[in-house]
């Protein structure tokens, strides 16, 4: 960045090296006042939120009665009564629902990376239909998840879901499954209606990348006879690996703070609650302000820390396909 | 024009015989629009209008329960005024009591009118926050045609109902009908399983969860011995498909035709004699089961009722809407026409009301013995405790865990959640 700012404006570059003329104290001004608007925003929408929700978690409000809480530090997350362990860093199931989040974004968005590249070949292989097929596959990602939630639960339903008939019908089971019920199979079903949804996009994205890539070493690979399996691992993957994983970072930031999908398929269901559903039933389901702001504050914790893990990983792994 | 005359004669004489000098003002109401509810809400309101020239407005809410609590707290939380008077669940008195008028100084001479464990709910800290609207319980419903076929009695205990359940079952699917069972009943890990599983325990003599001094006295061998039970139905006369059945996958399932007991609220009857209804003039209803000789009847109470907030602007309006809606006269008229049925007792032996609907006048003794859940003491945490007790009882049915230990564990969530009080 830094370099490319110094070649591309050396003379700016020099001149705020060299100290303060009136014309580099302008420019900053000017650079200030544009910025200003975007940094207020940012503060309003962002920031105060933010901020104002890690101050309700060190303290005891109620959603009964807002303007009456007193501070307790970090009561919420760690306390000790009578030499026995209270709060979110002791309670099993914050500690499952983390585990549920982290579980369905690892499961899901594997699943989805793999279809999603699968389907992003078949798209960009020439064939009679493609523009309409590219549209098509876009409409699970584009119906709201809340109405394709929905129709999943129906469909899923185990008295008169369409699933279960089928699946009757072609005799793969003797009895109809119920599938958002059975702890077993659950969180699967979030995972699987999850994949439906979400694969489109991981497609699109893929196939964008897939566009840019250079058709002559395509060419090369066809004139040395290389197999074709042998030439996605060798050739197609590492060029559309940067694409990839910001798709991938993408779809994990969006998994771990899934909500509408696990809440209307599943509702509070302990099995398969996710850690906005935790924080959202302590919040308004239990009006614990104090201690759903928690909650949300170890999301904020745990998806940063997340974050800058793939970041690290992916830079590394980008710095080796460089060389 | 005639119909603009009337009113303000109305609001005239209004202004004539009471004497307050205020103009007209708007009342905006919270009904409830499952099935018939919205409609018989606004001829009662529309009457009330009529009656004080007031106009009264109604806010829709959503459908669900819980969806529609979460907006009230919002609502009530932020001290808006948007709407005058809430119709409430009977378990949230205790979670939204603070946010509403005292009645008590109104309600002089007339609760004593009303069911005693409707009053006991609409109690918070000695002020009555709320007036009792309508009153429902969990039923036992029974296939008449099936117990004559196999010669069997409507069922006492629930150990006979089981035996029942299992005999008709087996009968039935000899017979050709594969996807018959015995018991359909409501468990779902949600407030639904909370009464259901309230109902087997209190029927055994296993107490309430919390009893009415506040003690947490769940862990005991009677509840335990009630849960067993119910969990040996299921996959025998109970389908597994219960564990996420609410109250309307139930009635599929009995209406269908597919099950010989369901347990379920009062509403279901008028849709199970429908005309479409393939069990039409074949179900009877009967309390739920005692736990055993010396157990008792116990259905779970349920029901709304009308408060007023507190920051309403024109709370002396919403509070005559209330006492209007709430009326013997009002109630019987409900209970004719929508066959809500009524917290006054003695409308259980009105003519009119037990011609309108027969089926009214044999709950009576079943509201008169309901058992109401801890929402009162536990307050705030009612919530808390009322999911901390379906998770527990959904981990003995799904049989992840024994009842002994579910119990245990129980138990000490819910001290923990009490900690210095509820």
């Amino acid at each position: 960045m830094t370099e490319a700012a110094a070649t591309g404006t050396p003379s700016a570059y020099a001149s705020i090296r060299g100290g303060s003329s009136a014309l580099t104290r302008t420019r900053v001004r000017a650079a200030w006042t544009f910025i200003a608007p975007t940094l207020i925003v940012l503060a309003l929408v962002a920031g105060w939120p933010l901020a104002r929700t890690i101050w309700f978690s060190l303290t005891d409000a109620d959603l009964n009665n807002l303007g009456d809480y007193t501070f307790i530090g970090f009561e919420n997350y760690l306390a000790n009564y009578d030499g026995e362990w209270f709060g979110l860093l002791t309670d099993p199931d914050w500690w499952l629902s983390v585990w549920n989040t982290v579980w369905f974004a690892l499961v899901s968005v594997s699943i989805e990376t793999v279809l999603g590249t699968i389907v992003a070949l078949i798209l960009n292989a020439a064939f009679p239909g493609r523009g309409v097929m590219r549209a098509i596959i876009l409409i699970p990602w584009a119906i709201p998840t809340v109405v394709s939630a929905k129709m999943w639960n129906w469909m899923l339903h185990d008295q008169f879901g369409v699933i279960n008939d089928m699946l009757l019908r072609l005799g793969l089971i003797a009895a109809p499954i119920t599938w958002t019920a059975n702890p077993v199979t659950a969180l699967w079903t979030v995972v699987m209606v999850d994949v439906w949804k979400t694969t489109p996009f991981m497609a699109l994205l893929i196939l964008a990348a897939l566009q840019m890539l250079p058709q002559d070493i395509y060419e090369a690979a066809k004139v040395d006879g290389v197999h074709p399996v042998r030439v996605f691992f060798r050739v197609t993957l590492p060029l559309i690996k940067p694409a990839l994983l910001v798709a991938v970072i993408f779809r994990t930031l969006d998994a771990l703070r899934v909500f509408d999908l696990i809440y209307v398929l599943t509702a509070n269901s302990r099995d398969t609650m996710s850690m906005s559903v935790f924080a959202r039933q302590q919040l308004v389901d239990f009006q614990e302000v104090g201690l759903g702001s928690a909650a949300s504050t170890l999301i904020f914790l745990i998806i940063a820390l997340l974050v800058v893990i793939t970041m690290a990983a992916g830079r590394v792994r980008l710095g080796g396909d460089s060389r | 024009m005639p119909r603009y005359l009337t009113r303000l004669a109305a609001a005239a004489g209004l202004l004539l015989s009471t004497g307050v000098g205020a103009w007209a003002v708007e009342i905006s109401i919270s009904c409830s629009a499952l099935g018939k509810e919205y409609e018989v809400c606004k001829e009662g309101v529309d009457a009330w209008a009529q009656k004080t020239g007031n106009t009264v407005k109604i806010v829709s809410t959503p459908n669900s329960a819980t969806e529609r609590l979460a907006l009230y707290q919002q609502l009530l939380a932020a001290g808006a005024g948007d709407i005058d008077v809430f119709q409430i669940d009977v378990v949230w008195t205790g979670i939204l009591g603070e946010h509403f008028q005292d009645l008590t100084p109104k309600t002089q001479g007339v609760l004593e009118q009303h069911l005693p464990a409707m009053v006991d709910i609409s109690r918070v800290d000695g002020k009555i926050v709320a007036m009792p609207w309508f009153a429902d319980a969990g039923l036992l419903y029974y296939r008449q045609d099936l117990l004559e076929k196999y010669n069997r009695k409507v069922p006492q205990t629930w150990a006979e109902l089981t035996e029942t359940a299992r005999i008709i079952q087996e009968g039935e699917r000899k017979a050709g009908n594969n996807d018959f069972w015995g018991y359909v009943w409501q468990g779902r890990a949600y407030e639904g399983l909370t009464t259901n599983a309230l109902e087997w325990i209190a029927s055994n003599n296993g107490g309430t969860i919390v009893n009415a001094t506040g003690e947490v006295t769940i862990e005991n061998p009677n509840a335990a011995e009630a849960l067993k039970t119910a969990a040996g139905w299921v996959g025998t006369i109970t389908p597994e498909g219960v564990l996420n059945y609410t109250e309307e996958e139930s009635r599929g399932v009995f209406q269908a035709g597919n099950a010989a007991f369901m347990r379920n609220w009062p509403y279901a009857w008028a849709l199970a004699q429908g005309d479409d209804s393939t069990i039409k003039g074949k179900v009877g209803v009967a309390p739920l089961p005692k736990g055993g000789a010396d157990g008792r009847h116990a259905g779970t109470l349920g029901g709304q009722l009308l408060a007023v907030s507190k920051y309403s602007k024109n709370a002396e309006a919403a509070t005559d809407l209330v006492m209007y809606l709430t009326n013997r006269d009002e109630q019987k008229r409900r209970a004719v026409e929508g066959s809500f049925n009524p917290t006054i007792l003695t409308l259980y032996e009105d003519a009119d009301v037990t011609k309108a609907s027969p089926f009214i006048g044999n709950l009576r003794d079943v509201f008169a013995n309901a058992v109401t859940r801890p929402s009162g003491v536990t307050g705030d945490n009612y919530n808390k405790v009322s999911t901390e007790f379906f998770n527990a009882v959904h981990q003995v049915l799904s049989k992840r865990s024994e009842p002994e230990q579910a119990l245990q564990r129980l138990d000490r969530d819910l001290k923990r959640i009490k900690r210095n009080g509820w």
